[in-house]
């Protein structure tokens, strides 16, 4: 057998486990137009629904008349709230405890609201049934601003004021205003309120995150198929969390979990876009079940970006104290959470802000506090999480705009006054001031590395010389040098404080070991770019010892998979991953007691080697995991049940905390607002890493997001509830053209409570990256007074920062 | 996204054009690579019963240059302008400009007639043609006119075209001196925040005639004469061109949207036309 | 809804006759009629270049096309350049490099690519993210992408000059 004489570094090559760039084996079929997403369903019979969407904000509906909907070739029916009623389906539950119209309830929220659903024999009769959809409305009063609805007499949400006028407590707790839907509080607020009082210097900012969208380059999507037969019923969809669908799909249509099957074919990217339930998916389900035949919802363009799954949307004042040295003494928070009209945050049930409680960042600091306001105006529902864990990007951005507008107060580089306040290695496991345990970090080595890298002295020493330029009239474009040092906190998580409509968020892994050595492996998760099947597989490969080109990866059905809580706030490493090499210890437990049977000595004389297991100090007598494989099944063992399975439940015993430093450097034209990108430095420390090449393909993604973030990428309201960006005109996604070559690299502090030490990287970019490119922007206007001013930093509000500094003069 | 129904013609010549045209009114609408009218019939912001499409009706695709005149068939497309070396030796600005507009995918689509007839202000081509000072050739049932670009546009949308006329080429008279298409846009596949065509002759270190027009920076794109006067007879130093400048945003006429608000894009068309001035004049 | 119409396009060499409406969009008439399913959708406004195709030697986005304008053309999706026995370049060269992630642009990606090189075989950086600015990718940030094609590139070159 050629495993016999290749060498030790030969077999650990062969398994291609953890630790190589190994080539991902999804890309055959999506490099040969072979994917299968969701609208490439087709099955005999379908029907196509679609939305009549409200044109207002907010109004009140008369009437609506569908007589002559119905009479359009190829429309066979039209739904509407009073359809759904009797179902019980005309309102859902959404993620965050809240309640959503699945269609408008006499009255609509936001623009684009789904008021009625057409289904038709294919998409052009439903597109002319729905022109034909006659709704009468009745305008009322907008409100899109969540300083105004706290304050207006206008009620959004009639269904939760009681009757004689009071508010009834939401899902987290009492309500101060009938716009109002939660406050949340974390750390201490009497100590935090002293320090800052007492304390030598004290810096403040109100910041506003502005509202943006994930926009996955795939729209959200289901195909709905009730067997009637069998009574069973099959949704495809793009959804990020399978098995939790599945779960409320049943909670809320009466069927039996059992007779759903949830099915998520390759997703075209989420980013936190496909975590909800939409009314889409109810509607389609409820059309399915009423014309017997399957149906087909794809939302386009405009709907996703007006409807589904906004992020962000936060209005936060931030008070940070120090020491005239610089060393952080107290850090206050208050957000103002800007909802939409129902509460349809994907977060924790116990988190309403997310881990919005991460905002001390990766700095020691003592005494924190942090209160958040959610609040209900006219705008789409969602709050997700785009390209990041719970509120995470939030956090950092806030924390790492206060670190830079202390610099400012104290007159101090802003890089060094990370350095004194970082949480310091030995610190680690470090408890935060507002709860969390930091698991590892190595922060000084990680930033003195990338100071080093750029030159970080050099570059000051060129932006000085540039100052001096501008001001001398030699030059009209500035320098900005962005810094971010951000820690993340992912892989939710933790049953005992983790879950969503009482889910816990843990998540599985089944294998099946066949016996000529090959596998299958099935989890609880669902990739959406980021090669899943590859990696899961090197994650097993080197558990087990069987090459990761024999381990089959499969995700995303929940009739075969085992339940997990799915894939977003990079929770697919650290949960799901634990969960596989949980798993494939299981396996090799058994496989050492079949070696040590057919080596004919006791267990504990056998040891793990690669792909074999050898007899302690005689390594020519082994067996591979191969031969073993085939003993399993092959071979009556006494004592021993046939076979090589095994499933594991992982509940994280605590989030893990990637971290990195990331610097920007950033060339802006004054007089057009136009920005260059002239370096970008990543530094990545994510634990152990399992696929160097995948990782540095989410770090270029995340980048680029994030860069789409800061620069000009935004949902953007007029004051009557209008979106002013439904299209990709006006929704800024960037094209190679816009986008730099990135710098990347990394450290590696493996988590301590991780199996394998990995910590997950998805989305790290994301949220170290939106700080950067915005400190960049704001640094360049640093020497002429600039303290802070809000994303997106796009052509006209660059251009505005530098006409209120004069610069046009 | 998904249009209403229509009626479609593919008509083999102008003839049959011209008399659905006359049978329909402005209830037909003739179509080149519909890279404009098509997404406004997908959002529905475009009623179309009749589409007329124009890609068999010959004679519209060819480029001619002659020593003193260009001429530009309403079907070739931007694609066709940055591959057409005969054209970018006579009239490089045409390559310059094409080459800011849209996509590739897009370039391959669009036609010079479409992007110049359907009055869109933020298309590049009017404002550059207005520039060249070229005509529009358009043709009815009464026959053929030359419409002067710089006369053509009324408003949005609106032009001296006729519903029942089809504009079949663009003349240009051979463009002299130096030139420059500069334009900002928030990334590729956006229309201008603000955007310049210029046109220079120089002769012995002064400016002898100097042709200016804008886009996206008005209902219309706007040819404005007093821009380029202000360049004639100088040496085009910093004094002219604030000149040029200032008679410039005395016909300009920005609205607000996403790209940003009035006073930054009179602020950036100042700047924009400064930039296209001063490399027009460093090719002259 | 109009009266449907006879239509006759070639698809990847193989000629297709049906009857339409003319208003029915290219894309759908590729992926709900002929089931190719190859080009996507993304953004429906001619900005993304999901559903690029080649039309007669143009790279095209197939969304801002009725089907009706396509009538006697012949159309080249992603599963005519090359398949599991005849991969082409750039298909190998983008799962060498990392070009795609969650795949859903990359059939559009490698569709404009081919045409791009033919245009011009041997692009700089610049030159490649130019000609692929009217393609959208949300996942990789294009820095893969770009050293895919510059890799398909060069294979294509080194295996041109070798035959000459």
């Amino acid at each position: 057998m050629k495993d016999e004489v290749d060498s030790r570094e030969d077999r650990v090559a062969n398994l291609k486990g953890m630790g190589c760039s190994r080539k991902r084996v999804e890309d055959a079929r999506f490099t040969q137009g072979k994917g299968n997403y969701v609208d490439d369903v087709k099955l005999d019979g379908m029907l196509f629904g679609d939305f009549v969407r409200s044109p207002y904000a907010h109004a009140r509906i008369k009437s609506i008349d569908t007589e002559a909907a119905l009479k359009v070739k190829g429309v066979l029916a039209v739904l509407t709230a009073k359809d759904l009623e009797p179902l019980g389906l005309h309102w859902m539950p959404t993620l965050a405890g809240d309640k959503q119209m699945v269609l408008a309830d006499g009255k609509v929220l936001f623009q684009g609201q789904e008021v009625a659903f057409v289904v038709a024999e294919d998409r052009y009769a439903a597109a002319d049934g729905i022109e034909a959809v006659e709704v009468e409305y009745e305008e009322l009063e907008v409100i899109v601003d969540p300083f105004k609805a706290m304050e207006s007499d206008v009620v959004l949400r009639e269904d939760l004021v009681a009757e004689d006028g009071s508010l009834p407590d939401g899902a987290h707790g009492p309500r101060k205003h009938h716009n109002h839907i939660f406050t949340w509080e974390a750390g201490d607020k009497e100590p935090t309120e002293e320090v800052i009082a007492n304390a030598e210097v004290v810096a403040e900012e109100s910041m506003y995150y502005h509202r943006t969208h994930p926009c996955p380059l795939e729209t959200c999507g289901c195909v709905a198929s009730m067997d009637k037969v069998n009574g069973k019923l099959t949704l495809w969809g793009t959804f990020q969390a399978p098995h939790a669908i599945r779960t409320v799909v049943s909670l809320i249509s009466g069927i039996e979990e059992h007779n759903i099957r949830v099915i998520s074919p390759d997703i075209g990217g989420g980013f936190g876009n496909k975590v909800g339930a939409y009314p889409g998916y109810v509607c389609s389900v409820v059309a399915s079940i009423v014309t017997g035949k399957p149906v087909k919802w794809i939302e386009d363009r405009m709907d996703n970006l007006m409807t589904t799954a906004f992020a962000r949307d936060y209005w936060m004042k931030g008070r940070i104290s120090a020491t005239k040295e610089g060393k952080i003494t107290g850090l206050h928070c208050h957000v103002t959470a800007d909802h939409g009209g129902f509460d349809a945050c994907a977060d924790p049930t116990k988190f309403p802000a997310g881990f919005m409680n991460i905002c001390t960042g990766s700095y020691d600091i003592p005494t924190a506090f942090l209160e958040v306001d959610g609040v209900y105006t006219n705008k789409a529902p969602g709050g997700v999480s785009y390209r990041c864990s719970f509120r995470v990007t939030e956090a950092v951005y806030f924390i790492e705009r206060m670190i830079e507008v202390l610099a400012i107060e104290l007159n101090m580089d802003a890089a060094e006054l990370r350095r004194i306040n970082f949480i310091k290695k030995e610190q680690f496991p470090y408890t935060a001031a507002l709860g969390w345990e930091y698991d590892s970090g190595d922060y000084h080595t990680a930033w003195d590395k990338a100071l080093k890298t750029v030159d970080y002295e050099g570059l000051r020493a060129e932006q000085a010389q540039r100052v001096e330029d501008f001001k001398a009239g030699k030059t009209r474009s500035l320098m900005g040098i962005g810094l971010s040092f951000f820690t993340e906190i992912v892989g939710a998580g933790p049953v005992k404080n983790c879950d969503i409509l009482g889910l816990g968020m843990f998540d599985s892994c089944e294998i099946r070991i066949h016996p000529t050595g090959s596998a299958i492996a099935r989890l609880g998760t669902i990739s959406q770019g980021q090669g899943h099947a590859t990696t899961f597989a090197q994650i097993l490969a080197s558990e087990i010892g069987l090459p990761a080109d024999s381990i089959t990866i499969e995700e995303g059905d929940t009739d075969t998979a085992p339940y997990g809580l799915g894939t977003y706030g990079s929770r697919s490493t650290p949960v799901a991953g634990a969960a596989t090499a949980m798993a494939g210890r299981k396996i090799r437990a058994k496989a050492q007691m079949i070696a040590a049977y057919l080596l004919e000595v006791h267990d504990d004389d056998v040891e793990f080697d690669v792909d074999r297991f050898v007899v302690k100090g005689a390594p020519e007598r082994f067996k591979t995991m191969k031969e073993i494989a085939f003993a399993a099944y092959n071979q009556a063992i006494p004592g021993i049940e046939p076979g090589l399975e095994a499933v594991s439940y992982y509940d994280p015993p605590n989030m893990t905390y990637p971290f990195g430093a990331y610097i920007c450097v950033m060339d802006i034209d004054v007089d057009t607002g136009v920005t260059d990108i002239r370096r970008f430095y990543a530094l990545d420390d994510c634990g152990t890493r399992i696929n160097p090449m995948i990782i540095e393909g989410q770090v270029h993604g995340g980048l680029t997001e994030a860069l789409a973030v800061a620069l000009g990428q935004e949902i953007a309201y007029d004051d009557m509830g209008n979106v002013k960006t439904g299209t990709l005109m006006d929704f800024f996604l960037p094209t190679a053209w816009e986008v730099p070559n990135y710098e990347t690299d990394y450290t590696v502090t493996p988590s301590p409570h991780h199996p394998i030490g990995a910590k997950g990287v998805g989305e790290s970019p994301h949220v170290g990256g939106v700080p950067c490119f915005s400190n960049a922007v704001q640094d360049a206007f640093r020497a002429f007074g600039n303290r802070h001013t809000n994303m997106p930093h796009d052509h006209w509000r660059i251009w505005k920062t530098a006409n209120e500094l004069g610069l046009h003069d | 996204m998904i249009p209403a129904a229509f009626e479609y013609y593919r008509p083999k010549d102008m003839a049959g054009v011209l008399s659905i045209l006359e049978e329909h009114g402005d209830d037909a609408r003739v179509m080149a690579g519909g890279h404009s009218l098509i997404p406004m019939m997908k959002l529905r912001m475009a009623d179309v019963p009749h589409l007329i499409d124009l890609q068999d009706v010959g004679g519209m695709s060819d480029i001619a240059v002659t020593a003193d005149s260009i001429r530009i068939g309403a079907m070739v497309t931007q694609h066709d302008i940055i591959d057409h070396d005969g054209l970018a030796s006579a009239a490089p600005i045409l390559r310059e400009a094409a080459l800011q507009i849209a996509d590739p995918q897009v370039r391959y689509m669009g036609t010079v007639g479409g992007n110049v007839a359907n009055g869109d202000p933020g298309n590049d081509m009017p404002g550059l043609m207005q520039c060249l000072d070229a005509a529009f050739t358009v043709v009815g049932a009464e026959g053929e006119r030359d419409i002067p670009a710089r006369d053509f546009y009324e408003a949005a949308y609106m032009t001296a075209r006729e519903d029942e006329e089809v504009l079949t080429a663009v003349m240009i008279p051979a463009p002299q001196g130096g030139y420059a298409y500069e334009k900002q846009k928030r990334k590729i596949g956006d229309y201008a925040t603000a955007a310049a065509a210029v046109q220079i002759v120089k002769d012995g270190g002064s400016c002898v005639s100097a042709s200016i027009a804008m886009t996206n920076l008005s209902d219309t794109p706007i040819y404005s004469e007093d821009a380029g006067a202000a360049l004639v007879g100088t040496s085009v130093d910093d004094a002219a061109i604030k000149a040029a400048i200032a008679a410039m945003l005395g016909d300009i006429d920005p609205t607000e949207d996403n790209r940003g608000p009035v006073a930054f894009k009179k602020h950036v068309a100042g700047v924009i036309l400064r930039r296209a001035i001063e490399r027009a004049w460093s090719r002259a | 809804m109009s009266k449907k119409q006879h239509y006759t396009i070639t698809v990847n060499g193989k000629e297709e006759e049906f009857l339409a409406e003319p208003r029915e969009l290219l894309i759908y008439t590729l992926r709900e009629r002929l089931n190719i399913t190859g080009p996507h959708i993304g953004c429906e406004t001619s900005h993304c270049g999901a559903c690029t195709v080649t039309i007669d030697g143009k790279s095209v986005k197939a969304c801002t096309m009725f089907v009706a304008q396509a009538d006697g053309k012949g159309i080249t999706t992603i599963e005519g350049i090359g398949g599991p026995d005849d991969l082409h370049p750039l298909q190998n060269a983008f799962k060498e490099h990392h070009g795609l992630q969650c795949g859903y642009c990359t059939p559009g990606m490698i569709t404009r690519a081919t045409k791009l090189l033919e245009e011009n075989p041997n692009p700089t950086e610049e030159e490649i993210r130019f000609g692929m600015a009217g393609n959208i990718c949300r996942c990789t940030g294009y820095q893969n992408i770009v050293k895919s094609i510059q890799a398909a590139a060069a294979e294509m070159s080194a295996a041109k000059e070798a035959a000459e």
